[in-house]
């Protein structure tokens, strides 16, 4: 058969039809914006995520470990004093503090002979810092094109047990919080294809990960199920997260510290310190879902059915989550 | 979660009212819901003949106005020499003609365009005649009471009466020729009529059939019932108006007045047109202080701009639906609709190519200026600088070699295209070719989607024309921004969930 038979067959190959998906409970972009960000991420603590400066400021204040401030570049005056800010020896960070999806961070690895070594492995001079601080400070990296600040930070000293899972670059790993639960979770590993962010869409592998003890579940690129990783070839399967428990305590004190109901939390293991918050998202994206294999409703509506009059404490909470989360 | 009935409520009550405009607008004043109608307009001309005595010269012929049934346009008139004016007197609406000094045949021109209109709103409501009483002498006195005695025993209302007296007329035919030595059967029928103390007058029609001409009009009766008043055909007794009957002279007096002129005569010859309804209503609403908004009251230059803004919404609703029901994404939110507004301008293939050309070039001379170094300011400025230039080159080029098509790049909204290269670019050098091609081609193709709908003709007559289409539209982008269903491209990129359970 040919012509609009196949054409017809090819379709239904392709997509699914609504009523599976909502019968396994997935999560749309409609429903996530209207019932869950609209609703419980009210709009005026917005600012607290979207710019990381703040972001960093009540972390400081509720106790979560996030990496070092080294300095920021508030005008476009003083860019010519980044030279002075960056650290003279080792690695660093320059992020914009109102970046989104990952844009306009620059990650410097090491300093050599050659230069500033960019986590690509390709060099940089200092004056093509300057030219990254002055498109941030323009606000070319910000939502609406707002002037925007530069954040010098210090590197994160990624863990060893990680080594081989990650082309380049930090793998960190996204809680869904909601209402102070943690409900999903996943790793996100960079890959060739993703130039060594950890963004999902740029081709960076996502793994579920088990709320129960933060060991992968499924791992995906680019929608698509995977089982080793791609530049390396490492089963991803065999991905399990130290300190678990300590993570997801990371995670759920920031429910408090933020006070959005619907919060994706990007949290990187320090060789050193343990876990520390990277930044705070109020529109989590939906791949999570793929990465688990399952859908996030259930999850949700679980919490929901709570009702608003529980009153666990942060323990509390991740305890409940790893019992009634977990995957076995 | 706030209760989401005052939402249904709000939605309802725009559905209710965009719906009900609609409908107002086709009923009460007949706005067709398909584009490419047309209305049926009489162009009717009234020849005026007389011979002048070679003095002081006035004619003044009664003319039509909007009545039942017609509505009218424009009016003019052919006369050399003459003074001319239209009048308003107490008898009804009259053209006037003068000069000094006329000798020999004259012949004036006045013509109408009268459009069939059965929601025709008339400039003055027709207000029965006074009721003059007229003694007769004998023996008519005497033969026109026995008729309208006869009448008047089997008849019971004004028009039953009116009726039986024309019956009496044509069946007591001897006193009937009798009567009409003194003075012709309607201007009996108006006396006698008058005696029983009912309004009525007679008036002067005129038979509407395509290309006749040198036609005469002819008399009809017009009886008053309180405010309404019916017509009868004093010949056959038939009541109403017949459909191709147009009233010239309604209200009491001449039709045509010569002083200065002798053997004087009007005659009328007609032809019926096809016109397209939007101007059939230009015209209709051109010189009528009407009380219904309508965006035929303004001057047809504002008129083609606002065509353009009404269709706004919809390309903007395209927009919402394409991005809330489907899914894909575009490069600025409603980029498509500002460059889907240009191409209604430049025509599609046109707009598509010159687009992809502006944005292409702008491409490779943007990577450029990135080497620069420059502010994010500065170098949207440069952007927007390097597009004018690009356009003013193109449409030289274009120009230079035939092209004038290429001439309508310049519709082109600069600004945004500036900012879309800006855009294109930034993500070109973030993440790659392929987010350019899928966000780009995204964008164009709601661009197109938006144009195909807000260039179709039946889309456009009804935005311009029914108001309340634009509370509809509120009413579903309000629903469309509470949809909580899936988009149609998750369904394709959430299937890998769904295989889980199989495997």
């Amino acid at each position: 058969m040919t012509g609009p038979l196949t054409w017809f067959k090819d379709i239904r190959d392709k997509y699914v039809h609504p009523s599976k998906l909502s019968k396994i409970g997935v999560l749309g972009m409609n429903e996530r914006n209207i019932s869950y960000i609209s609703r419980y991420n009210p709009r005026h603590l917005y600012p607290l995520v979207d710019d990381k400066l703040k972001t960093k400021e009540i972390a400081l204040e509720a106790g979560v470990k996030v990496p070092d401030l080294l300095g920021t570049v508030n005008e476009q005056h003083s860019v010519k004093d980044l030279i002075r800010i960056l650290p003279a020896d080792k690695g660093f960070c320059i992020k914009p503090a109102n970046g989104s999806g990952g844009k306009g961070i620059l990650v410097v690895t090491r300093q050599d002979e050659s230069g500033y070594r960019k986590s690509n492995g390709q060099y940089a001079t200092i004056s093509d810092l300057e030219r990254h601080a002055s498109n941030i400070l323009a606000g070319l990296f910000s939502l609406g094109g707002k002037a925007d600040v530069v954040i010098i930070e210090d590197l994160i000293h990624f863990d060893d047990c990680f080594s081989g899972f990650s082309h380049e670059g930090v793998p960190d790993t996204r809680v869904i919080v909601f209402r102070g639960f943690p409900v999903m979770a996943m790793m996100r590993l960079s890959t060739r294809d993703s130039n060594g962010k950890a963004n999902l869409h740029q081709g960076a592998v996502g793994v579920g990960l088990d709320i129960g003890d933060g060991h992968a579940l499924r791992a995906v690129q680019f929608d698509k199920p995977v089982l080793l990783h791609p530049d390396t070839g490492v089963n991803l399967m065999a991905l399990k997260i130290p300190h678990w428990e300590e993570l997801l305590h990371l995670a759920v004190s920031c429910y408090e510290m933020s006070g959005l109901g619907y919060l994706g939390t990007d949290i990187v293991l320090d060789r050193f310190q343990g876990p520390m918050l990277l930044e705070l998202n109020a529109r989590p994206g939906l791949t999570i879902q793929i990465a688990n294999g399952r859908g996030l409703l259930p999850r949700l509506q679980h919490i929901e059915r709570l009702g608003k009059k529980q009153r666990m404490k942060p323990a509390d909470r991740v305890a409940y989550a790893i019992e009634h989360f977990a995957a076995r | 979660m706030a209760s989401r009935t005052p939402f249904y409520v709000l939605v309802g009550l725009l559905l209710i009212a965009g719906i009900g405009l609609s409908l107002h607008r086709h009923m009460a004043l007949d706005i067709p819901w398909l584009p490419g109608e047309t209305r049926q307009t009489w162009s009717i001309e009234a020849k005026v003949d007389f011979e002048a005595e070679g003095e002081e010269v006035i004619a003044s012929l009664a003319i039509p106005g909007t009545q039942p049934g017609f509505t009218q346009l424009n009016q003019q008139t052919a006369s050399p020499g003459y003074g001319l004016a239209y009048e308003e007197r107490a008898n009804g609406k009259r053209v006037e003609w003068s000069i000094r000094q006329a000798s020999g045949n004259q012949s004036l021109y006045y013509k109408v365009d009268m459009l069939v209109d059965p929601y025709a709103i008339p400039s003055e409501s027709i207000q029965p005649p006074e009721i003059k009483a007229i003694l007769e002498k004998e023996p008519y006195a005497t033969a026109a009471q026995q008729l309208l005695e006869g009448a008047t025993a089997r008849s019971a209302s004004p028009y039953t009466l009116a009726r039986e007296l024309i019956v009496e007329f044509n069946n007591q035919k001897q006193t009937a020729e009798l009567l009409a030595q003194v003075k012709p059967r309607t201007a009996w029928l108006v006396q006698l009529l008058h005696q029983s103390g009912i309004p009525a007058r007679q008036v002067h029609a005129l038979e509407l059939e395509d290309g006749r001409r040198r036609q005469a009009l002819i008399d009809y009766l017009q009886v008053f019932d309180g405010e309404d008043y019916a017509l009868f055909n004093p010949q056959t007794g038939k009541q109403g108006q017949p459909e191709n009957l147009m009233l010239w002279q309604y209200n009491s007096g001449p039709v045509l007045e010569v002083i200065g002129g002798t053997n004087s005569s009007v005659t009328f010859s007609m032809i019926e047109q096809e016109q397209p309804f939007g101007v059939a209503l230009n015209q209709k609403f051109a010189d009528n202080e009407l009380l219904n908004f309508s965006l035929y009251d303004l001057p047809i230059e504002e008129q083609a701009l606002f065509k353009n803004i009404l269709l706004i919404p919809v390309g903007v609703l395209m927009v919402v639906l394409m991005r809330i029901l489907i899914g894909i994404k575009t490069s600025g939110t409603f980029m498509p609709v500002l460059i889907a507004l240009a191409f209604i301008q430049t025509s599609l293939t046109t707009g598509l190519v010159g687009f992809l050309l502006i944005v292409g070039a702008g491409l490779i001379i943007r990577s450029y200026l990135s080497h620069l170094n420059l502010l994010l300011v500065a170098r949207i400025s440069a952007v927007i600088i390097m597009v004018i230039g690009m356009i003013a080159m193109f449409s030289i080029i274009a120009y230079k070699i035939g092209l004038t098509e290429g001439m309508k790049i310049t519709f082109f909204p600069m600004i945004i295209l500036a900012w879309t290269i800006e855009r294109m670019s930034i993500l070109w050098e973030e993440e790659g070719a392929k987010q350019v091609l899928v966000q780009g081609g995204g964008s164009l193709a709601v661009a197109v989607i938006a144009y195909l709908v807000m260039n179709n003709e039946l889309v456009r007559h009804l935005t311009f024309n029914f108001l309340g289409i634009q509370l509809i539209l509120m009413a579903i982008t309000l629903m469309a921004g509470s949809y909580t269903g899936y988009r149609l491209l998750e369904l394709k990129r959430f299937k890998p969930l769904t295989e889980i359970d199989k495997s």
